[in-house]
């Protein structure tokens, strides 16, 4: 991509939409760099749709300033139109065509871009080509939404909830699809409710809460920013009650110690110095390890700490 | 796969599709190619003119029964007295004469039966005739039997405007109103997908399956009841266009803004359902009062109804319709240029 002319490949600037009772999106300041691919996370309403199709044309903003691949919709839409690849949260396509033919009606739409068959061939639906829409899987579906929005070649993609409703197989054959994608030097716009799909797929992530953006970074650094980067777990068998807690509180990089029913649970900012010690200590305690685990803090933990709520309600 | 260039294009895409999604809906199809046939074949069956009865009746007398075979609607068969009283009364005859003194005729029949009535005539005017009566005013009869003046003639033309009506504003209607409840109307305005191609495709494939439509109600009129059609087919080519057309237009207007099945539906209904009384399908719509005669014929169903009857059973040219057409060319225009500034992508 040609660094050249515009330096992002979306600007967004001030926007706002409101519609009859609720703000959607209250003043959102966003930026897509060229060949990332960049996440919009949120909870349900938080205006991650409305923003999108703000983005792609589709609706038009109360006020504040899209420009995407350094043109705006007011005055390049056509051109637009050809450059970018769209999927919607939500469309049905026609139940009674096949797949072949669904992606020969969008190629028909673009200038360029590969053929029919080679992009059904990309979203491994070949064995599917003659096959009614109406008969696809959910998992189907999406991978042939995705084809029609790549049948036009485009320089950048749109996808809102592009796994959601998908099992686990079918949601890692499609990021291979968006990873392929992004290996081509393309930009990705993404919504996801998932954060195991935007740590793995998103370059940058922004978190919408009620139309803001209310934290953007890589999500790396985003759950930096919340202080504790690890969760160590492990159980101390019958020697708990043996177990002197706030000694292992005294390690460095410890932030927090929780321990219950023999199983001890710590926040660690730094794993390489906090482990060892925790060896050491429970070694000098002559406390028998039966368990340790640890994992990394999240981009949902992120999400609670600053809004106090979960991202999605399970 | 063979790739043709004109295949490409996106309106001859968007115009494939209109044809896959409507041969892959078997009802389409039966409302549209078989109901209206089949319609045709009932009523036309029902009303059909049937070739006038023989009437039979009993003589007594070699005489009578020679004097009223002079008359071809009469199966005269020469029985006793006795068993014609008897034929009579088992409905084997519908009259007989007897001679009576003085050269007087009697004739027996029962007068709340239609066929005895009519048996009584023309038994009397072959009685009276044969002993030399002379009509004074020569009469000749012109039957009305030839294709062209039956209830089948009448009512082709009314069943063929009704397809054309209902096949538009269905076909636009429900397409439209479901590709927009499912968001895939949204979904192809995210494309370059030139928005008037996607009004256009359905205007062609409407054309194109009206060949197919008229062809077969036409046809099988001509075929199994030798309906006519009397006036130019180029004249009728141009009829059923602007006649599809204007119905197109009011189904793209009714389908400017429903978001559901449902109220399209509705909508469809609450137009076209005062149309099939009113417009003249299946009787004349001149016999509603005089004063709803300039309404009625302000319709565009009643417009190409009476414009394919004149058309078709007297073979009138495009000129001598002219004031249907305008009818028709008006409601394009109007419904057209409304539907336009309604319209609604999503
Ligand atoms: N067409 C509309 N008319 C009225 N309100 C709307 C419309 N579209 C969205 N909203 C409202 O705007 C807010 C933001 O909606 P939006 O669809 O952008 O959320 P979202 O972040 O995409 O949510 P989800 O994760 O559920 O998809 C919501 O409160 C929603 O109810
Ligand atoms: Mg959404």
């Amino acid at each position: 991509m040609s660094d050249a002319a515009p330096k992002a490949a979306l600007c967004v600037c001030n926007l706002r939409k409101a519609y009859k009772d609720v703000v959607a999106v209250d003043g959102l300041e966003l930026e897509v760099r060229w060949g990332e691919c960049f996440g919009l996370l949120g909870p349900n309403g938080a205006g991650k749709t409305t923003t999108i199709e703000i983005c792609e044309g589709l609706t038009a903003a109360d006020s504040g300033d899209v420009e995407v691949l350094g043109m705006r919709w007011s005055a390049d839409a056509t051109e637009l139109r050809q450059r970018l690849g769209i999927q919607l949260q939500e469309t049905q396509l026609s139940e009674k065509l096949t797949v072949v033919e669904t992606v020969r009606l969008f190629r028909s739409f673009f200038r360029r871009g590969p053929e029919a068959d080679e992009v059904i061939a990309l979203v491994q639906l070949g064995e599917k080509r003659k096959s009614r829409v109406g008969s696809l899987s959910g998992g189907q579906k999406q991978r042939l939404a995705l084809a029609c929005a790549l049948v036009g070649d485009p320089e950048f993609l749109f996808l809102d909830e592009p796994t959601t409703g998908l099992d686990p197989q079918a949601r890692r054959q499609l990021w291979d699809l968006i990873e392929q994608f992004k290996l081509a030097g393309r930009t990705i716009l993404m919504t996801t409710h998932y954060m195991d799909e935007a740590e793995r797929l998103c370059d940058r992530v922004a978190i919408m809460d009620h139309g803001k953006a209310i934290a953007a970074g890589t999500p790396r650094e985003l759950i930096a920013s919340i202080g504790a980067e690890h969760l160590v777990e492990f159980s101390a068998g019958g020697a708990a009650r043996a177990l002197d807690v706030s000694a292992l509180r005294r390690i460095e990089g410890v932030r927090e110690v929780r321990a219950e029913n023999g199983n001890v649970r710590m926040q660690v900012t730094e794993l390489h110095r906090a482990v060892p010690a925790l060896l050491d200590e429970l070694d000098r305690q002559g406390v028998p390890l039966t368990e340790l685990r640890t994992h990394s803090a999240s981009l949902e933990d992120v999400f609670v700490i600053l809004t106090g709520r979960h991202l999605r309600d399970e | 796969m063979s790739r043709t260039r004109w295949a490409d294009h996106p309106l001859a895409q968007l115009t494939l599709v209109r044809f896959r999604e409507f041969w892959r809906e078997p009802e389409a199809i039966f409302w549209v190619f078989i109901f209206p046939v089949l319609l045709a074949a009932g009523l036309g069956l029902a009303f059909r003119n049937r070739p006038p009865d023989v009437l039979k009746i009993a003589a007594v007398t070699p005489e009578l029964a020679r004097s009223l075979r002079q008359e071809k609607l009469l199966d005269v068969e020469q029985l006793s007295a006795a068993a014609a009283e008897e034929a009579l009364r088992t409905g084997k005859v519908a009259l007989f004469a007897a001679p009576s003194p003085g050269g007087a005729v009697v004739y027996r029949y029962d007068d709340t039966n239609p066929e005895g009535r009519a048996a009584r005539m023309l038994a009397d005017q072959a009685v009276e005739r044969a002993a030399g009566r002379a009509d004074p005013v020569a009469s000749s009869d012109r039957l009305m039997r030839e294709p062209g003046s039956r209830y089948i003639d009448f009512l082709l033309p009314g069943l063929l405007g009704m397809n054309l009506m209902g096949s538009a504003i269905w076909g636009m209607g429900f397409a439209i109103v479901d590709a927009r409840r499912k968001k895939l109307m949204k979904r192809l305005i995210a494309t370059p997908m030139p928005r008037h191609y996607y009004l256009l495709s359905f205007v062609l494939a409407r054309l194109l399956l009206l060949v197919v439509e008229v062809g077969v109600l036409l046809g099988f009129g001509a075929w199994v009841f030798q309906v006519p059609v009397r006036g130019s087919m180029l004249d009728l080519a141009v009829l059923c266009v602007l006649g599809s057309l204007a119905f197109s237009a009011l189904g793209l207007l009714i389908a400017s803004r429903a978001q559901t099945i449902e109220a399209a539906s509705g909508l469809m209904n609450t137009v076209m359902m005062p149309m099939w009384i009113v417009s003249g399908v299946f009787f004349s719509a001149q016999r509603f009062p005089g004063a709803l005669q300039p309404a009625i014929r302000a319709l565009p169903l009643t417009a190409v109804i009476d414009a394919l009857r004149a058309h078709m059973l007297q073979g009138a040219s495009l000129a001598q319709v002219a004031p249907q057409l305008g009818v028709l060319g008006v409601w394009l225009l109007v419904s057209f240029t409304l539907a336009l500034k309604l319209f609604r992508w999503r």
